[in-house]
């Protein structure tokens, strides 16, 4: 067990507790930094993927797990994004304007769902989103000659005053530049006075009323930021992916990310990074597993869904609190050793908590 | 005339809409929880009816029937199973738990060799026959939906309204604390609630079946009850065949009248302008929290 002697006030508020978290996230960095070098082209592409999706994941996270809104539709703001960016960027614009338009545009988007979001609660929040989610989509398809529709449009790579971005490794590198960037923003909005109505709002808004959190600024505040970050995600999915259609931005995406939050753990913003781990490297995963499987099994196409069914299952009945709830289970558990009990994380039930009377 | 065909057709398929929503109303109401299960029930409940008549080679009657029994049972295992144990943590966390349990319903039925994959026609007697009176023509499966659906929400209606159990069920949805102490079993009450509304998908499902034909992913249809229960108000049973006839009769004019595209955001249209104009829904109870 670590015992932090804080001499200082702003030891309170620094974003590295302690001599190992700096030890580890330099070493996660320079692997990070490294990787284009020490890894194969193709795993270079996958952690591509898995910084865009947290990207997305972070946006998801401060709006779901840290100010309580569920959103049913977020692939929406992904797909507002990722337009933005495809149109902007084949008409020549540079690429950092055009990234930034992404997410001013997908902030708007999100200002308009989170309006009708300070009326409605709990279930009813998750319809307008999702209702939000199938207008957008049909909107990309119908829109034709900005969005080319159903027949799709294909994007040009980044690129800036002549300078292209049209390697892997660069392209890796801008990831990872907003990827860190993104981090760092909500690691800093969540301590300061902002982040902390957003949690307020989360464990209780009549509570968080009557310390005085204006509830409609502060709920349309979180979803505009997630709604940006959702956008600057999808732009770098949209350079990655170089083909959008109005299909990749469906119900199936939007509950794909929702998935991705839950398991990676709410709540905590680790958990946006391992849940889009856990998002792109499940499939590699049920790929390899099925040389294992008897053909039937292995080569039925409705199995990859079976597993994320029960894998989904399995973490809301068995680690509610996700990959990064497990973690830190495992953690105290060598802290504490030999002194760790069962019931050290076990949530309370409320069965009297009502959501129709709230 | 165009307009009175449209409204049929509005109608059929609006009572699909209004039985899945009644499923998901039934949930909420008893349990608090909101099953996104509901639609791949209903396709779960259309392959039994399928399989009872072309593999196991029941008539029809009798498959019908045993399909929506079978689907019960389901219902109660599933809730026994997986729901009973998370009941009481926040709600969101049961949403994505009837969202896993719709991934492993469509996944497996997709498993399935040579069948999962495939679409199928459900040989229902009625097939293909239409009426006609005058200029209006009226298929048989559209009729057979709606009569079905009067029947169903009639026999609903008189055991909530007269039967020990129905009264049980009102109870425990309305405080389950005290129903409890009042002696009600408000925990097998809940599971025969996800039993009931399993079958009511199953009967939704049988019903779908011969319009739109069978096949693993026809539980999306789910998505569009969503809308319904909400325009009827999430609570309430009348509710949610009122605000499925409102989805599908909005959903079958606007494919005629308005431009293409428009038939499928309808009623999402529709449900945003509620949620903006009145959240409670038609029906919907109006309930404040004391602090």
């Amino acid at each position: 067990m670590r015992f932090i002697f804080k001499t200082q006030y702003n030891q309170d508020i620094t974003l590295a507790k302690h001599g190992g978290h700096v030890f580890w996230y330099s070493l996660l960095a320079l692997f990070l930094i490294a990787a284009p070098w020490v890894v194969a082209e193709y795993w270079l592409a996958q952690l591509t993927f898995v910084l865009i999706y947290a990207v997305v994941g972070l946006g998801l996270m401060l709006l779901a797990g840290f100010t309580g809104l569920f959103s049913m539709g977020h692939a929406a703001f992904l797909g507002v994004g990722a337009y933005t960016e495809a149109v902007m960027v084949n008409a020549g614009v540079p690429f950092p304007l055009a990234l930034i338009c992404a997410g001013l545009f997908s902030a708007i988007a999100g200002v308009v769902v989170g309006l009708p979001a300070l009326r409605v609660k709990g279930i009813y929040l998750g319809m307008a989103t999702l209702s939000f989610g199938f207008i957008v989509e049909e909107g990309i398809a119908r829109w034709e000659h900005m969005t080319g529709g159903n027949a799709g449009l294909s994007v040009n790579p980044p690129a800036m005053l002549g300078w292209t971005l049209d390697s892997t490794e660069e392209f890796y590198f801008l990831c990872l530049v907003v990827a860190v960037g993104a981090t760092l923003a909500i690691l800093n909005l969540l301590r300061s006075s902002t982040g902390r109505a957003f949690v307020a709002i989360r464990d209780s808004e009549i509570s968080a009323q009557s310390m005085g959190i204006h509830l409609a600024r502060y709920k349309t505040l979180s979803f505009a930021l997630s709604a940006a970050l959702a956008g600057i995600g999808g732009a770098l999915y949209a350079h990655k992916i170089q083909f959008l259609s109005p299909d990749q931005f469906n119900i199936i995406q939007s509950i794909d990310l929702l998935l991705m939050v839950v398991i990676g753990g709410l709540g905590s913003v680790h958990g946006a990074f391992l849940g889009a781990i856990f998002l792109i490297v499940m499939p590699q995963l049920i790929a390899m597993g099925k040389d294992f499987l008897p053909a039937a099994i292995g080569g039925a196409t409705g199995l990859q869904g079976t597993v994320y069914g029960i894998v989904l299952i399995a973490f809301v009945l068995f680690e509610p609190l996700g990959l990064y709830g497990r973690w830190l289970k495992v953690r105290t558990w060598f802290q504490l050793f030999p002194f760790y009990r069962r019931g050290m994380f076990k949530r309370q039930k409320s069965f009297q908590k009502s959501d129709r009377l709230k | 005339m165009q307009l009175l065909q449209l409204l049929i057709s509005g109608i059929a398929q609006g009572c699909i809409y209004g039985l899945i929503a009644l499923g998901f109303v039934l949930i909420y109401k008893a349990t608090e929880t909101v099953s996104f299960a509901q639609g791949d029930l209903m396709m779960v409940g259309a392959f039994a009816g399928l399989g009872a008549m072309t593999w196991l080679g029941f008539p029809f009657w009798v498959s019908v029937p045993a399909a929506i029994v079978a689907m019960g049972v389901f219902g109660v295992l599933l809730e026994r199973l997986v729901i009973r144990p998370i009941l009481g943590q926040p709600a969101f966390s049961i949403v994505m738990l009837t969202i896993g349990v719709g991934y492993v319903l469509r996944g497996l039925i997709t498993m399935i060799p040579d069948v999962g994959t495939d679409t199928h026609t459900m040989p229902v007697p009625y097939a293909g026959q239409v009426l006609q009176m005058g200029s209006l023509v009226v298929a048989a499966e559209q009729l057979v939906v709606i009569a079905f659906t009067t029947v169903l929400c009639l026999g609903l209606f008189a055991m909530f309204k007269y039967s020990k159990l129905g009264i049980a069920m009102q109870a425990s949805s309305q405080n389950q604390l005290a129903a409890y102490y009042m002696g009600i079993p408000v925990q097998s009450l809940n599971g025969l609630v996800w039993g009931l509304a399993a079958g009511v998908a199953a009967v939704a499902g049988l019903l779908l079946a011969p319009i739109t034909f069978v096949h693993a992913n026809m539980g999306f249809i789910g998505l569009k009850a969503f809308p319904a229960a909400v325009v009827g108000g999430f609570g309430s049973l009348p509710g949610a065949i009122v605000g499925g006839l409102v989805i599908g009769i909005v959903e079958s004019l606007s494919g005629f009248y308005l431009p293409e595209g428009f038939k499928d955001i309808a009623p999402y249209i529709v449900v945003l302008l509620m949620l903006v104009l009145k959240p409670n829904g038609l029906f919907g109870e109006k309930l404040r929290k004391k602090v």
